[in-house]
C-alpha cells in the first residue's frame, strides 16, 4: 500500500519534471547560481577568520592586511547578493511558468472533458483543483526550489571544507547525519496521507460552500441557514481535525532533525575535544569545525521543512494531474468529415441511450426529419425531451443505433462542424461575464454593429437593451445576475438569431418570456425557421400547431407521431394534452 | 486583519504557550555555545576527559529538552492555527448566510468562495508560522544586540545602526508587496471566474464552438495572474540579497572598529570574534524572518480581504414580532396588503416597482401577470422580505413585514423561486428543507399535490433517490415539481409560485393548480406566470406593466377594461379572439 503510494508520488514528481523540462535553462542557471552563492557564503567566514588573525592584541594589528580583507569581504558580499537575486528571479520565473502551463493544460482538458464528467462532479471541486490546488502546489514548488538547491549546495560545500580540515571527524559527522534523513523520510511518508485527506476534505467543503452560497436565496427562503451551518460545521470540524494532524505531524520534522543536529554537534564536540587533548587538532580548528558542523546540519532542517511542503505540493499536484489525465471525450476520427452546407436531413436510426447502465431511457428511437421540417417534441415532463437534445448536439453519445445528419453518422463528423450546424436555445439560460455585445456576438465575433443590432431587434431584445444605462456595453455579471430571466432568454435568442444556422434546437426557450413578446419572437422564429430543420421542445401547444411533425414522447419513447390535425383525430395522448390546456382549472 | 484575531480567543492558552515554548527552546539553544566554551576553556585546558564527556552529556540533555519544548510548541501552534481557521470559516460562513439578496447580488458568489477557501488557508499558515517563529527571531536579534553591548559600547553602536536599516529594508519590502499580493489574488479571482463559467456553461460554449476562444480567454486571465505573481516575486526576491549585503557591510565596519579598539588595547581578539559571531547570528535569524514576512504579508493581505467581507453589514434590520396572523380580529384584516409600494434595487437607476397598492384576503388566489421585466417577481419578493420596499408599506395581517422576525416569516411563507434549485442529497432530504421533522405521510402528500408523485415513484429508491448537486440528474420539470413539493411540505399559510410551473406541460400545470386549491388549510396563493391560463381563475389578477399596475380584478373584469390584459390573453388564445369577433359580427 505504502509502496504503491510512493510509486504514485514518484510518478507525480516525474510529471512535474516533464513540465519543468521547457525551462531547464532556468533550472541550470538556478543550480549554478546556488552553487556560487553557497561557495561565497562559506568563504566569507573564512575571510573574517583571517581578518581576526591580523587583529592579535594591543599594538599588534596589521592594518594593511585588515583593509585588504575588508575589500575582499565587500566584493564577495556584492557578488553573493547579485547571484542570489538572479537565482530568485530564475526560480520565480520557472515556478510561475510551470504553474501557468499546468493551469492552461487543466483548462484545456476541461474544454474536452465529456459532459458526463462535468455533470457528475460538483463544480466547486473542479474549480478548487484548478485554483487552490495549483496555488498550493506553486507555493510548495517555489519554496522547494529556493531552499532545496541552496540546502544541497551548502551541504556539499561544507562537506568539502570539513574534509580539508580533518578527515576522521568529518567521518563522524557524515555517519550521524543520515539519521536526519531517516527521521524526515519517516515523517514525510506518514504525513503524505494526512495531507491528502486534508486536501480531500477541503474539496468537500468547497463543494458545500459552492452549493450553498451559490444558492443562498433558496437557503434563505427556507430559513435553513442554521441547518446548513450545522452541515458546514460538521465538515469544518473534520477539516480542523485532519488539518491539525497533518500540520502537527509534518511540523515535528523540524525539531526532530534539529535534535539530530545537536547530536552531530555533540559528536564533533566529544571527538574534537578528545583529539585536541591528544594533540591531533588545534583549538582554532575545533571551533572552525564546530561552526561548519552547524552549517552542515542546518540545511537538513530546511530541506526536511521543504520536504513536508513538497509533500503537500505533490498531493495537490496529484489531484490536478488526476483531472488533466481524465479520459477526454471520444476523440474524432482522423478523417472526420467536416459537415458543410448542411441541408438539414436528420435521421435517427434505432437509437438507444441511458445515463446509467441500469436505467434505460431511450430505446429504439427512429425518426427521419427531412430538410426544413419543423419537429415539435411534446410530452409530459421528464419524458426524455432534454435527453434528445443532448444526443442531437452530441453532448452525449448514443449507446446504440446512430444519428445521421445529411446521411453522415455524426460520430464520423467533427463536433465543431456538427454543432456549428445547430442553433440552440436552452431552457437554462447561460450568459458569460462580459458586455451584452460580447454575448450576442458569441457565435460570430466578427459580426458588424448593424448585424448585431438587427439580430437584437429581431429577437426583441433591442428595446430593453437600449434602456440599460450603457446599452450594448452594459456589463453582465456572473450568470447574468442583473438581468431578469426573460431578458436573459431574449439575449440567448439574439445570440442564435445572429447565426442563422441550418438547424435549430429550441428547448422550452419561450417559457419565461411574456406572451406579448413571445408572439413577436415566434414571428421572428418562423422567419428564422423557414427552410431550416428545427426541433422545438415546447409546452405551448398553440405554438407547435404549425409544426410539420409532432413527436409525442412518453417515458423515452415516441408514442405518437403526426401533425396536429391527424393527432387530434387519432384521439390519443396528444388529444388529452391539447385539451388540458383549455380544461377548466 | 486585526479584528480577525478575535477568532483566536478560544485558543488563548495555545497562542501564548506556543511562542513561549519556542522561546524556551531558543534559550536552550543559546546555552549550547556556552557549554562548548566550557569544554574548550576547562576540559581541554585541563586535559580533563571525564569533564569533556560529562559536558557532552549535558549537551544531549539540552537537545532532548529542546526537542520536547519544540514539539510542544509546534502542537500548540498547529492547534491554535487550525482552531482559528475553523472558527473563522464558521464565522465567515454564518456571516455570508446573513447577507440578504441585495448583498448577494452586489458581491457575487465566486469572490465569496475564494475568501472562504484559499484566503482562509493562507491566513491559517500565516498564524501557524507567526506563532512558531515571529517571537523567536526578534528575540535572537535583540538578544544578540544586548550581548554586544555587554562586550563593548562603541562596537555595539554598529548594531544600533544596522538593525534599523535592516528593519527599513524588511518592512519596506513588506509594505510594497502587500498591495501587490492583493492584485495577485484579484487576478486569481479572474481565473476562477472563467473556470467556473466553463463548467456551468459547458453546453452553450460547446454548442457555439467557443472552446478555442474560451481557452484564449482563460490563457489571458492566467497570463495576467502569472505576470502579477512574477512581479511580486521579483520585488520580494530582493529582500534576501539586500539584507545579506547590509549585514556583511556591518561586519566590515565591525572588523575595522574592532581593529582600532584592539590596537588601543580596549578589546581582546576573542571579544572581536564574539562580536562577529553575534552579527552572523543576526543574519541567520533575519533570513528566517524575511521568509516568514513573505508568508505573513500574504496572510495579512488575505486576512484583509476576509475582513472586508465580515465588515459588509446585512442591509436589513431584524424585527421582533412573532407570526400570529388573524389573532386580532379575524377576517376583516387582509392577509396581505401593499400600500403605495415602490422598490429600487441597489445600484439601479430607476424604480423597478412604483406605487403598487392591493389587498389579498386569507385563502384568496392572486395571479400576477405582465411582460418580461415588468416587476412580477419583485412584487412577490417583497412578501417574505427578500428585499425591503423603498417606499410605502407591505403588511401581513395588518403588521409591516419589517416588524416580523425574518425566520418566522419565512417559516410560514412557502416560496418557489423562478430558478428551480435542488441540493445534493436524497429526494426526502430535499423535501425536508421545508420541514425538518416532516413524516413520511406529509412528504407523500406534498409530492401528490405538486404532481411529482408519478415520476418519483418511477425513480429507483423513490424518496431515497439521490439528487446530484444542482439537481443535474433531473429534468427541468421534475426539478420544478420537487421545489414546489418542498415549499408545500411546510404547509405554508402564504404560498408564492414565482413562474415556477414554466417547465410543466399544461395538463400537469392545471392539475397542480387544482390540487393546491384543494389543499387543507387553504393558503393564500400568489401565482406569477406568463400564461394567462395559469392565472385565469384567480380571485384577483394583478396586471403589471413596466413596474406599474396596469390593472387589477378578475379575469372577466380585466377582459372588459384592461387593454394590457386583453393583449396578453388574446395573444395566447387567438381562438377566443375569433370567437369574440364572431360574436361581435353576429350582433
Amino acid at each position: 500500500m505504502a509502496d504503491k503510494r510512493s510509486k504514485k508520488q514518484r510518478e507525480t514528481l516525474k510529471k512535474v519534471f516533464q513540465r519543468l523540462g521547457k525551462y531547464r535553462i532556468f533550472l541550470v542557471f538556478s543550480i549554478l547560481l546556488a552553487a556560487v552563492t553557497v561557495a561565497l557564503t562559506l568563504y566569507v567566514p573564512k575571510l573574517t577568520g583571517n581578518a581576526v588573525d591580523y587583529i592579535i592584541a594591543k599594538g599588534l594589528v596589521d592594518f594593511s592586511g585588515v583593509f585588504r580583507i575588508m575589500l575582499q569581504i565587500g566584493a564577495c558580499s556584492l557578488a553573493t547578493a547579485l547571484a542570489q537575486w538572479i537565482m530568485n528571479i530564475c526560480n520565480n520565473k520557472m515556478t510561475y511558468q510551470v504553474v501557468q502551463d499546468i493551469r492552461n493544460e487543466a483548462f484545456r482538458k476541461i474544454e474536452i472533458l465529456p459532459l458526463k464528467y462535468i455533470d457528475g462532479h460538483p463544480y466547486g471541486e473542479i474549480v478548487s483543483r484548478v485554483v487552490s490546488d495549483v496555488d498550493q502546489f506553486a507555493d510548495g514548488l517555489l519554496m522547494g526550489f529556493t531552499q532545496l538547491f541552496t540546502g544541497v549546495a551548502t551541504i556539499i560545500g561544507t562537506f568539502g571544507f570539513m574534509l580539508s580540515v580533518n578527515v576522521s571527524i568529518t567521518f563522524v559527522v557524515v555517519l550521524i547525519t543520515p539519521i536526519s534523513f531517516f527521521v524526515a523520510g519517516f515523517i514525510a511518508k506518514r504525513t503524505f496521507a494526512m495531507f491528502r485527506i486534508q486536501s480531500e476534505t477541503r474539496g468537500e467543503q468547497t463543494g458545500l460552500i459552492d452549493e450553498m452560497i451559490g444558492n443562498q436565496k433558496v437557503v434563505q427562503a427556507f430559513d435553513r441557514q442554521e441547518e446548513v451551518l450545522e452541515r458546514f460545521d460538521e465538515i469544518n470540524t473534520r477539516l480542523r481535525d485532519c488539518s491539525l494532524k497533518a500540520i502537527f505531524f509534518s511540523s515535528i520534522t523540524n525539531p526532530a532533525t534539529r535534535f539530530v543536529n545537536s547530536l552531530v554537534y555533540t559528536g564533533v564536540g566529544i571527538f574534537g575535544a578528545l583529539a585536541v587533548v591528544r594533540g591531533a587538532l588545534s583549538v582554532g580548528q575545533l571551533s572552525c569545525f564546530l561552526s561548519y558542523a552547524n552549517q552542515y546540519t542546518k540545511p537538513f532542517n530546511e530541506i526536511s521543512g521543504v520536504v513536508t511542503e513538497l509533500q503537500n505540493a505533490i498531493a495537490c499536484a496529484q489531484r490536478i494531474f488526476d483531472l488533466i489525465e481524465e479520459e477526454p471525450q471520444i476523440p474524432e476520427p482522423e478523417n472526420a468529415l467536416c459537415l458543410t452546407d448542411i441541408r438539414g436531413n436528420v435521421d435517427l436510426k434505432e437509437v438507444s441511450f441511458s445515463y446509467a447502465p441500469k436505467q434505460r431511457l431511450i430505446e429504439d428511437l427512429n425518426l427521419d426529419v427531412k430538410p426544413g421540417q419543423r419537429v415539435a417534441i411534446v410530452g409530459p415532463t421528464g419524458c426524455g425531451k432534454t435527453t434528445l437534445i443532448n444526443l442531437l448536439m452530441r453532448f452525449y453519445d448514443v449507446c446504440g443505433g446512430k444519428i445521421l445528419v445529411d446521411g453522415c453518422d455524426i460520430r464520423e463528423a467533427t463536433r465543431r462542424s456538427l454543432r456549428a450546424g445547430y442553433g440552440m436555445v436552452l431552457q437554462e439560460t447561460w450568459l458569460k461575464t462580459g458586455t451584452i455585445r460580447d454575448n450576442i456576438v458569441m457565435g460570430k465575433p466578427d459580426a458588424s454593429e448593424e448585424e448585431m443590432i438587427e439580430a437584437a431587434k429581431a429577437s426583441h431584445a433591442h428595446s430593453f437593451i437600449k434602456r440599460l444605462p450603457k446599452g450594448y456595453d452594459t456589463w453582465i455579471t456572473e450568470d447574468g445576475g442583473n438581468l431578469s430571466q426573460g431578458q436573459k432568454q431574449l439575449l440567448c435568442i439574439a445570440r442564435v438569431m445572429l447565426l442563422r444556422p441550418p438547424m435549430l434546437i429550441l428547448d422550452e426557450a419561450t417559457s419565461s418570456i411574456d406572451t406579448r413578446t413571445e408572439v413577436k419572437i415566434q414571428e421572428a422564429f418562423s422567419r428564422l425557421m423557414e427552410g431550416r430543420t428545427s426541433f422545438i421542445v415546447a409546452h405551448r401547444l398553440s405554438t407547435i400547431k404549425e409544426a410539420d411533425m409532432i413527436l409525442v414522447m412518453k417515458d423515452g419513447k415516441i408514442i405518437e407521431q403526426g401533425n396536429h390535425e391527424t393527432l387530434l383525430q387519432k384521439g390519443g395522448f396528444y388529444k388529452d394534452l391539447y385539451e388540458s390546456q383549455f380544461a377548466l382549472s | 486583519m486585526k479584528s480577525l484575531l478575535t477568532y483566536l480567543k478560544h485558543y488563548k492558552r495555545e497562542t501564548i504557550l506556543a511562542p513561549l515554548f519556542k522561546l524556551l527552546e531558543a534559550s536552550f539553544e543559546l546555552l549550547v555555545p556556552l557549554v562548548m566554551a566550557a569544554v574548550i576553556d576547562t576540559g581541554i585546558a585541563n586535559q580533563d576527559k571525564p569533564y569533556i564527556i560529562r559536558m557532552c552529556l549535558v549537551l544531549v540533555t539540552l537537545g532532548i529538552v529542546g526537542l520536547v519544548c519544540s514539539i510542544t510548541a509546534q502542537f500548540f501552534a498547529a492547534k491554535a492555527a487550525t482552531g482559528f481557521s475553523t472558527e473563522l470559516r464558521h464565522a465567515l460562513f454564518a456571516h455570508i448566510q446573513s447577507f440578504t439578496f441585495t448583498e448577494m447580488d452586489t458581491i457575487g458568489t465566486s469572490t465569496l468562495i475564494t475568501r472562504m477557501t484559499s484566503d482562509v488557508n493562507q491566513v491559517q499558515s500565516g498564524i501557524n508560522l507567526v506563532l512558531r517563529l515571529f517571537l523567536r527571531s526578534p528575540f535572537i536579534v535583540f538578544g544578540a544586540m544586548l550581548m554586544a553591548f555587554t562586550v563593548d559600547m562603541q562596537a555595539a553602536l554598529v548594531f544600533v545602526v544596522t538593525i534599523p536599516i535592516l528593519s527599513v529594508v524588511v518592512f519596506g519590502v513588506m509594505l510594497i508587496t502587500m498591495p501587490l499580493y492583493r492584485k495577485v489574488q484579484a487576478n486569481l479571482d479572474g481565473v476562477l471566474l472563467v473556470t467556473r463559467e466553463n463548467l456551468t456553461g459547458a453546453r452553450v460554449i460547446r454548442a457555439f464552438n467557443k472552446e478555442e476562444e474560451e481557452k484564449e480567454r482563460f490563457e489571458k486571465a492566467n497570463q495576467l495572474l502569472t505576470d502579477a505573481q512574477k512581479f511580486v516575486g521579483r520585488i520580494s526576491g530582493l529582500m534576501n540579497p539586500l539584507t545579506y549585503l547590509i549585514v556583511n557591510g556591518a561586519m566590515i565596519v565591525l572588523i575595522y572598529v574592532g581593529a582600532l579598539r584592539v590596537d588601543t588595547g580596549v578589546l581582546t581578539q576573542g571579544e572581536v570574534v564574539a562580536l562577529l559571531n553575534y552579527m552572523s547570528q543576526i543574519l541567520v535569524e533575519l533570513v528566517k524572518l524575511a521568509n516568514l514576512i513573505i508568508t505573513v504579508t500574504k496572510a495579512i493581505a488575505c486576512g484583509n480581504r476576509i475582513q472586508k467581507v465580515l465588515e459588509e453589514k446585512p442591509s436589513m434590520k431584524e424585527g421582533d414580532l412573532s407570526w400570529n396572523p388573524g389573532a386580532e380580529s379575524g377576517k376583516e384584516i387582509p392577509m396581505i396588503e401593499f400600500e403605495h409600494v415602490s422598490l429600487t434595487y441597489k445600484g439601479a437607476g430607476a424604480e423597478s416597482l412604483s406605487d403598487i397598492t392591493f389587498q389579498a384576503k386569507r385563502g384568496e388566489t392572486i395571479g400576477i401577470i405582465g411582460g418580461t421585466g415588468s416587476g412580477k417577481s419583485s412584487v412577490v419578493n417583497l412578501i417574505p422580505r427578500f428585499y425591503d420596499a423603498t417606499k410605502g408599506e407591505v403588511r401581513i395581517a395588518g403588521k409591516n413585514v419589517k416588524e416580523y422576525r425574518r425566520g418566522e416569516l419565512r417559516d410560514h411563507i412557502g416560496v418557489v423561486l423562478q430558478k428551480a434549485v435542488l441540493f445534493k442529497g436524497s429526494i426526502a432530504d430535499n423535501l425536508r428543507w421545508g420541514k425538518e421533522d416532516a413524516c413520511e405521510r406529509e412528504l407523500e402528500e406534498a409530492l401528490m399535490v405538486s404532481q411529482a408523485k408519478e415520476f418519483v415513484d418511477a425513480k429507483e429508491g423513490r424518496m431515497k433517490f439521490q439528487v446530484e448537486q444542482g439537481g443535474r440528474n433531473l429534468s427541468g420539470g421534475q426539478k420544478q415539481r420537487l421545489t414546489i413539493a418542498r415549499a408545500l411540505v411546510k404547509k405554508p399559510e402564504i404560498l408564492i409560485l414565482d413562474d415556477s410551473a414554466s417547465a410543466l406541460d399544461f395538463a400537469t400545470d392545471a392539475r397542480l393548480r387544482k390540487a393546491i386549491r384543494e389543499m387543507e388549510g387553504s393558503p393564500t396563493v400568489f401565482i406569477v406566470s406568463q400564461r394567462a391560463s395559469s392565472i385565469q381563475y384567480a380571485d384577483q389578477i394583478l396586471v403589471l406593466d413596466d413596474g406599474e399596475m396596469a390593472g387589477i380584478g378578475t379575469h372577466a373584469e380585466l377582459l372588459e377594461n384592461c387593454p394590457t390584459y386583453q393583449e396578453i390573453y388574446y395573444s395566447q388564445f387567438p381562438e377566443k379572439m375569433k370567437e369574440k369577433e364572431a360574436a361581435g359580427n353576429g350582433r
